[in-house]
């Protein structure tokens, strides 16, 4: 069975053709590309990808005008189903304004763009999309982003770190998020939500190949492969 | 009529621009600013028949991000 993967494009989308090489190299199969003024999916897939990006000119808030699109319903419908859904950087802050993870991400705290690669935590390996890495293991994965400063309530943070829903935490000082949370799942699993970009890190040419893992946990584990 | 909706961040949310625009004023030779906190001021121009619970919708579930965000209705 080919691996059926849908990358969504916004208005201001640009890493939405690294986050399709990434899961055509992966996977052998294409992903469907989904323009965001659609209202409907393609049937039947395995994983949804919302990419980096500034969709909509970050107008109102990163992620906001986005989350509210017409596509993004048929997003919160599939995940609620159970499809995975993965979205990195403004893909990760689009969630988070669609309800479909908690918290939300605020400007830097040293107010700066940071662009460079950062060390990462990987804190749960049970995860669909982390179970090919190991615990406490220590990748390398590049960010790109103004607003990754991680917040929720003292009450959220202890709920996502006690059902194990942090999947990754910085190995370093990068933007200020509380207890340097870098990337969260929901309740269910399904989806996962983080500011570095596993899709600019999967072949040696990239500087590194820690973010293929990632991909391969995903396929892996909905393909038995 | 015209309506603003004043949206600003919670208390206890650290407000990294808020505190650069503070220390902006005190470079330009300002004292006596002991804190400052960014928001944003939306005016909307809206039928008399919009009700107060439709603005609270609006508010809530677009103008302000409640993670982290409250807002204010005033009716000018």
């Amino acid at each position: 069975m080919p691996f059926r993967s849908a990358v969504i494009t916004f208005p201001g989308s640009n890493c939405d053709r690294d986050m399709a090489v990434a899961l055509e190299q992966v996977s052998g199969t294409a992903p469907h590309r989904v323009w965001h003024g659609d209202s409907t999916l393609p049937a039947a897939l395995d994983f949804i990808a919302v990419p980096g990006g500034f969709s909509y000119g970050d107008y109102l808030r990163s992620g906001a005008m986005a989350a509210r699109s017409p596509i993004m319903q048929a997003v919160i419908e599939a995940a609620g189903k159970g499809v995975p859904v993965l979205g990195v950087c403004n893909g990760f802050q689009i969630l988070t304004e669609a309800g479909l993870l908690p918290g939300a991400l605020m400007r830097n705290a040293g107010i700066r763009f940071v662009c460079r690669e950062v060390k990462l935590k990987v804190e749960n390996t049970q995860s669909l999309f982390t179970a090919a890495y190991e615990t406490g293991q220590v990748i390398r994965i590049p960010v790109a982003h103004h607003d990754g400063n991680y917040f929720a309530d003292e009450a959220t943070l202890d709920r996502l770190e006690g059902e194990g829903r942090v999947a990754f935490r910085y190995a370093e000082s990068v933007n200020g998020s509380v207890r340097d949370i870098a990337g969260v799942l929901n309740a269910a699993g399904n989806v996962l939500g983080m500011m570095p970009h596993p899709e600019r890190a999967i072949e040696p040419a990239h500087g590194s190949s820690d973010g293929r893992a990632l991909f391969e946990s995903a396929i892996k584990g909905l393909v038995g492969a | 009529m015209k309506v603003r909706v004043h949206v600003s961040l919670k208390n206890g949310v650290l407000d990294p621009q808020g505190r650069a625009i503070h220390h902006a004023i005190e470079g330009l030779g300002f004292d006596g600013v002991k804190d400052v906190r960014a928001g944003r001021l939306f005016e909307l121009e809206v039928d008399e028949g919009v009700t107060d619970a439709q603005l609270d919708e609006m508010a809530s579930k677009l103008l302000a991000n409640m993670v982290i965000e409250n807002y204010r209705i005033e009716r000018v």
